[in-house]
């Protein structure tokens, strides 16, 4: 890896140098070490460096995107303040900022759209010469900006996007994703549904028709499969949809007792509420591997009892991991009333992962950082100790499982939750050689 | 499942029914295409769902829905729809396509973009038992409301001076008018009608599908779809159609669910070529 960083340095630093020799000599300026790529350096020249933000905030994501908003908001307050979890991070404790500049953004509305995301990505990267962007709730948009990405070279730090293909087949040099993969999420979940439900369910599964959805349904497939269960059928409905009467049909006439819903978002919650008109939370167990984000407010707690899944992040982990209790406490304040939800976690993971990398790194210069996040320096954040993983891009993290609580059981309207078990990482990772990542260069 | 699958055809369709009869009296009666359609039918639901949620009554939330509809129309037809009856469609696409887009834009404005759940009507909760499968009772009851409201459409639009005005203005307005009477009116009115009648889709639908900005936007092409196969102006071929896009989309998801929807553009394909006219189409009369 590191030589092919340096074969990689050499050659763009001649050629660059050859140009410049000729022209205006600009990159000498900023060091011989980083040569101009992407937006660097034009994007650091100022006294503040600029993030562009694209969060889902209408179409059927549009909740969980709300969240993410939140999240960035935040983040960037305590990037710029040196506050709250970005003031316990050691290369960034004690500092205003980051290099010494502030870090400026603008949030765009992605509309749950892959084009439009990648639309306003290219705008932010081309028009404010954004140095980093961020963000997509749909793992279409976030592997569409992905590319964007990777052809601009310009980091992408993903938003909310739960398909084994972001780091998988879709893996690219300038893309890192926090949230837990399709695998993570089944490795994680099978074995308490073992012991929760048995060894001899019969499932069915009622899937979005895209990345997300296949990826999922497939990982849980594959787990459940091991441990005995049946896999009935698998009903694909498009994405997004709105009437899902034809496919629950399907599903409340089927032999299955366990209905798995890959659905997320609003489409989450619609195909639910209409599965329980149908009479199928009345003769199966609902399992939701992935539960979105308002997805408990949306179905209310007479569903939600006893429905298995695993929560990206979920606020009562402040109970557990120190650095959950500050960013709690830090988002109440700045979001009186609202209780932060996971795509607000991941949000503010991502900008502190990338801080924290530009800090450690001493430039802004994108294949340094990368490199730098590729080593794999461990750090201490919301949910304990997680790194980069080099060869896909994927973060190193533990796995909470949850159960739904019924109505007397919670201890306030946001109590949606009791955690079964944070599964560690080394539980639940995909062995690399299993991804179907083949990671493209830095040029 | 099959007979499952047939019934929650019928319950689709009917839906589909409803909106595409809206166009098609607009289209068929007026000359009028009208691609705002999808933004009356979404009006329709927000107005609703507005008094839904403020006096718990659903019946009071589908008759302001319907009221607040049928004065949408009256206002866009005086200002702006009454000046394109006779300009080419090409004209007429564009400022309803822009129409829609400025009242999407007004409804996200003020309400936000967030889809807003809009539980069942106290009497529409549960599932009914038939045969060897279950089905939610709203639904079958969207069935009813549907036929009534077809039914009503039905008399006014052939069985009333109204319905006879507007059939004679279609064919020589010149004539009505020198008899003394006010075609313009009439012209008017019924697009209100058929405004009314999507906006009442509209809080019809919302239980089943949720409240959002953009809802009319899928229910507008699929609409379109079935007043192709139905026949373009055709009353009866609205139903039929309805119901033969509801059977398409459902049968098909029985076997292949991944297909459903792409079958239902098969279907369409397929009338355009065999039947360019549509199933219960007059040729030449559109």
């Amino acid at each position: 890896m590191s030589l092919n960083r340096e074969r990689f340095l050499k050659t763009t630093a001649g050629a660059a140098a050859g140009v410049a020799a000729g022209a205006s000599g600009m990159h000498i300026a900023f060091g011989a070490d980083y040569s101009p790529i992407g937006t660097f350096p034009a994007g650091t020249q100022g006294d503040s460096v600029f993030l562009g933000l694209m969060c889902p905030l209408t179409g059927s994501y549009s909740a969980d995107g709300e969240d993410l908003r939140r999240g960035y908001v935040l983040a960037l307050e305590d990037l710029n303040n040196g506050t709250g979890v970005m003031g316990k991070i050691p290369s960034l404790a004690g500092k205003k900022g980051l290099l010494g500049k502030k870090v400026a953004y603008k949030i765009a509305d992605s509309e749950t759209n892959p084009n439009t995301a990648v639309q306003h990505a290219t705008e932010f990267i081309t028009q404010n010469k954004a140095i980093m962007i961020s963000g997509g709730v749909a793992t279409s948009e976030v592997i569409a900006m992905g590319k964007v990405a990777q052809q601009q070279k310009v980091l992408f730090m993903t938003g909310a996007s739960g398909s084994n293909d972001t780091t998988g087949k879709d893996c690219q040099r300038y893309m890192f994703r926090s949230q837990c993969d399709a695998y993570m999420v089944a490795a994680a979940i099978t074995p308490i549904l073992a012991k929760a439900l048995g060894t001899k369910r019969k499932a069915i599964y009622l899937t979005p028709d895209y990345s997300y959805g296949h990826s999922l349904a497939n990982s849980m497939k594959e787990f459940t499969e091991k441990i005995g269960w049946t896999t009935v059928a698998d009903v694909v409905a498009p994405f997004p949809s709105s009437d899902y009467s034809s496919y629950l049909t399907n599903i409340a006439n089927s032999s299955a007792d366990t209905f798995i819903n890959i659905e997320f978002g609003n489409d989450g919650v619609a195909s639910t509420k209409q599965a329980a008109q149908f009479g199928i939370l009345k003769k199966m167990q609902l399992v939701v591997p992935n539960i979105s984000t308002y997805f408990p407010d949306g179905v209310g707690s007479d569903i939600m009892g006893g429905v298995y899944g695993t929560q990206e992040w979920f606020y009562r982990l402040a109970d557990i991991y120190p650095l959950s209790k500050v960013f709690f406490d830090e988002y109440e304040k700045k979001f009186p009333g609202i209780i932060p939800r996971w795509t607000g976690h991941i949000a503010y993971t991502q900008v502190a992962l990338w801080a924290d990398a530009v800090a450690r790194a001493k430039t802004f210069h994108p294949p340094t950082v990368i490199e730098t996040l590729e080593a794999g320096h461990p750090i201490d954040l919301m949910l304990g100790t997680v790194h980069y993983r080099a060869g896909d891009h994927q973060l190193v993290r533990p796995v909470p499982v949850v159960v739904g609580k019924k109505h007397v059981d919670m201890a306030n309207k946001e109590d949606w939750f009791k955690i079964v078990d944070v599964v560690p990482a080394d539980k639940v990772m995909q062995p690399l050689a299993g991804t179907s990542c083949k990671m493209p260069s830095y040029t | 499942m099959i007979e499952a699958q047939l019934l929650n055809g019928v319950a689709l369709g009917s839906i589909l029914a409803l909106v595409a009869l809206g166009l098609t009296i607009i289209f068929g009666l007026l000359g009028l295409v009208n691609f705002a359609h999808g933004a009356f039918f979404m009006v329709g639901a927000y107005a609703g769902w507005i008094v839904y949620t403020q006096t718990g009554s659903f019946v009071l939330g589908v008759a302001t829905a319907l009221v607040f509809a049928f004065i949408v129309g009256i206002v866009v037809e005086r200002v702006l729809i009454r000046f394109y009856y006779k300009r080419p469609p090409e004209d007429q696409i564009l400022v309803t396509f822009g129409l829609n887009i400025v009242l999407v834009e007004t409804v996200r404005a003020i309400f936000g973009g967030k889809t807003q759940l809009v539980p069942s009507p106290s009497w529409g909760q549960g599932a009914v038992q038939i045969a060897d499968f279950v089905y939610p009772q709203y639904r079958l009851e969207v069935v009813g409301i549907v036929a009534l409201t077809l039914a009503v459409m039905w008399l006014i639009l052939f069985k009333t001076r109204l319905g006879l005005i507007v059939r004679a203005g279609i064919d020589d307005a010149l004539i009505v008018n020198i008899l003394g009477i006010n075609v313009n009116r009439t012209f008017m009115l019924v697009f209100a009608l058929g405004v009314a009648v999507a906006g009442l889709s509209g809080i019809i639908d919302a239980p089943i599908v949720a409240v959002y900005p953009d809802m009319g936007t899928d229910i507008l092409v699929q609409s379109f779809v079935v007043v192709v196969i139905g026949g373009v102006g055709s009353f009866a071929g609205a139903i039929l159609g309805g119901i033969v896009a509801g059977e398409i989309v459902s049968v098909t998801t029985a076997f292949a669910p991944d297909y459903g929807q792409v079958m239902l553009y098969v279907a369409m394909a397929l009338v355009l070529i065999l039947r360019p006219q549509g199933l219960l189409g007059v040729e030449g009369r559109a």
